[in-house]
């Protein structure tokens, strides 16, 4: 049973990784209000950036770097069309997905095949020892050990801090946050940036860790994920870390499941996250649970006058 | 209430556009259809009369490595004759999208446009109607008419090949074979991989598992790892990109490639690649077409003794026994003669598919539906 059990949540961490990452800073970016839909474009053309810097320097952390700030980058387009052009939110991330996977596949060519320096796993010093949590989470490369830190820090950073609650405020009520002095445009910056470079990290794992040769269509889907595991997460980092495990559980379970010789249809268990994620959205709105989306999330802020 | 539907609303339309991503197996990409311009150009500066224009529509781009990758090979044997002119599109989603572009391609006056995928049947008999003086050639369908010819390459002869390197390296009598969709083409080819790999090692059992894509590497690398916990020491794919091999690599196994010679992403691990090899028959049907003996509704089926599919050479850590074995087995295939599916042949429950001394029929090859004895799946 082991056997089966351990390599397969092993696998499951190894595949939440990207996800987890992406989620979280699509979830940054709405707690500021602001609608990304760019993911699954913001994570491919990361995961180009960090590939190339990381083959051009030679060091896979100049390219984890790259990656965060090509997501930056490209979500920063997003934040000055949405933020100071008033763009439609929907439209704007759309277009985005569309320019950041057409642009990857263009640039990404001639990199077909190549590989660059990247992440390998190796033992965590100690925790490695401890008997099945160590097999489980401690037996990975450094970017999923830096992936355990980081739900944390946004924790610590939305309820802890008080530059966390401004960007809240302006998610929820950016009026009211101008009347008590905040700068709601800088905050929605903000969020927009720093959730991009978080998107971005997540394209970085895809080809430094994940892969360590580019090819194209990196990312697969794996945006759309997030965008979806944001709202089964109700806009929580602890539910996020569930939610993207959960999607990569399912995953490396059917493929399991396959491998064993086992008769059950992989189409079945493929669907299980999507219908969570809406049997979750159904159940807390039938129990009349409030759900936790930012309340001006979608709505750009109108200049007064 | 409100923000509840708008939320699914976002929800529904992430769901669907990540659906239609997978569906098209490609993400939406510019399509370049200036090329087809750029080569008006070029055909002006040779010879007018006697040079023939030929068209190639690919369903993925051609630095993918794959299955566009080995057309585009193809393509350019074409190109290096001195009496043709070729142009290609490639990342055309299949549909209404394919029509367009074939469409494009008859009116600016290609004499023979290839088709080379199996969703570009429909759009290709649909404008081959409307231009009955273009030819059309049609990758792996089963239309034809006047004009559209269709081919494909015996491909599950190599894999019988690799099947039979796969069986004689295997010290776990376990093979990984991580597979995209269960229709016939891929099923075929699991079914020669196996038949050939219990030629050499009647205890070799195959394993599938489905991605049901075709190409996404991530993914693919993780059903080549959840084979490698399950015991297999060799894997085998019907993939398009060589994430596969990466895995096999990575995990100190063996990998045994597709599409292409897969050597070069696994060093270490590739035993050989089934490949496909589409330059001498491209050569010869645009010969075809110049000297007026192409013919229309035709269904042809390349062998190995054509060219048109093929082993990688074998890796040096195969054994010169093995390497004779399996030579010997595609001098066999070279002189015509099919040994791949030769009676008696059972399925996973041990009924008899083929009889003794019989071979499977062309028509047994195309519909199959059932894996045969040694693999451990469904078909599902």
């Amino acid at each position: 049973m082991w056997e089966f059990l351990i390599p397969l949540f092993a696998a499951t961490v190894q595949s939440g990784t990207p996800i987890l990452y992406a989620t979280l800073g699509e979830m940054m970016t709405e707690k500021g209000g602001v609608l990304n839909l760019g993911v699954e474009g913001i994570m491919s053309i990361s995961a180009l950036a960090a590939f190339w810097v990381s083959l051009v320097t030679g060091s896979p952390w100049l390219g984890f770097l790259a990656g965060g700030l090509g997501g930056m980058a490209l979500s920063s387009l997003h934040g000055f069309v949405c933020i100071s052009c008033l763009g439609n939110q929907v439209v704007s991330g759309l277009a985005l997905t569309i320019l950041g996977v057409g642009l990857t596949h263009f640039l990404g060519v001639s990199y077909v095949g190549l590989s660059a320096p990247g992440f390998f796993p190796f033992d965590f010093p100690l925790l490695s020892q401890i008997p099945v949590i160590g097999d489980i989470f401690f037996k990975h490369n450094m970017l999923v050990y830096i992936s355990f830190v980081i739900p944390v820090l946004f924790w610590f950073f939305f309820k802890r801090t008080s530059l966390g609650m401004h960007v809240t405020a302006t998610g929820e009520m950016p009026a009211a946050a101008a009347a008590a002095g905040l700068k709601p445009i800088a905050l929605r910056y903000f969020a927009v940036t720093v959730g991009g470079f978080l998107i971005g990290l997540g394209g970085a794992y895809l080809s430094l860790a994940y892969m360590h040769l580019w090819s194209n269509g990196i990312s697969g889907g794996r945006g759309w994920i997030a965008v979806a595991l944001v709202i089964f997460a109700f806009w929580r980092p602890g539910r996020a870390v569930a939610g993207a495990y959960l999607f990569g559980g399912v995953m490396a379970f059917q493929l399991r499941l396959q491998a064993m010789g086992t008769n059950f249809p992989s189409s079945l268990l493929l669907m299980l996250p999507y219908l969570l994620t809406i049997l979750a959205l159904i159940l807390s709105a039938w129990r009349g649970k409030r759900i936790d989306a930012p309340a001006a999330l979608g709505t750009n802020i109108e200049p007064e006058g | 209430m409100k923000k509840l539907f708008k939320l699914f609303t976002v929800l529904a339309a992430s769901m669907v556009l990540m659906l239609s991503l997978f569906a098209c197996g490609e993400a939406p990409q510019e399509e370049k259809s200036e090329e087809p311009a750029k080569v008006e150009e070029a055909v002006a500066s040779k010879e007018e009369a006697k040079i023939v224009k030929a068209g190639f529509v690919y369903v993925s781009p051609v630095g993918d490595a794959g299955y566009s990758y080995a057309h585009d090979l193809g393509r350019k044997s074409v190109d290096a004759l001195d009496f043709a002119t070729t142009a290609f599109v490639e990342s055309v989603p299949e549909g209404a999208d394919s029509e367009r572009v074939i469409r494009n391609m008859a009116r600016k006056g290609f004499d023979v446009i290839f088709t080379t995928s199996f969703g570009y049947m429909d759009p290709t008999m649909k404008v081959a109607k409307e231009f009955p003086d273009t030819k059309f050639m049609h990758c792996s369908g089963f239309k034809k008419s006047t004009n559209v010819t269709n081919y494909f390459g015996r491909i599950y002869q190599s894999r019988y090949l690799t099947g039979m390197v796969a069986g004689a390296m295997t010290k776990s009598n376990k093979l990984g074979y991580v597979a995209a969709f269960p229709i016939p083409e891929v099923i075929r080819g699991i079914n020669a991989f196996t038949v050939g790999a219990r030629q050499v090692n009647p205890d070799a059992e195959v394993r599938v598992v489905w991605t049901k894509t075709w190409y996404d590497p991530a993914l693919e690398k993780d059903a080549a790892k959840s084979l490698l916990d399950a015991g297999c020491d060799i894997i085998a794919q019907h993939q398009d990109s060589p994430a596969p091999q990466e895995a096999a690599q990575e995990a100190g196994a063996y990998s045994i490639g597709y599409n292409s010679d897969m050597s070069s992403f696994a060093p270490k691990a590739h035993l050989t690649s089934a490949i496909w090899n589409w330059g001498p028959m491209y050569a010869k049907i645009v010969g075809q077409v110049r000297d007026g003996s192409w013919q229309g509704d035709q269904a042809v089926w390349w062998s190995m003794q054509d060219g048109v599919v093929d082993i990688a050479p074998m890796g040096p850590m195969v054994p010169e026994d093995v390497k004779i074995i399996v030579e010997s087995a595609k001098a066999d295939l070279m002189k015509g003669n099919d040994i791949c599916f030769v009676g008696p042949i059972k399925d996973q429950d041990g009924n008899i598919k083929i009889a003794e001394g019989e071979k499977a029929t062309d028509a047994q090859l195309h519909d199959m539906m059932w894996f045969v004895e040694g693999v451990v799946g469904t078909v599902k």
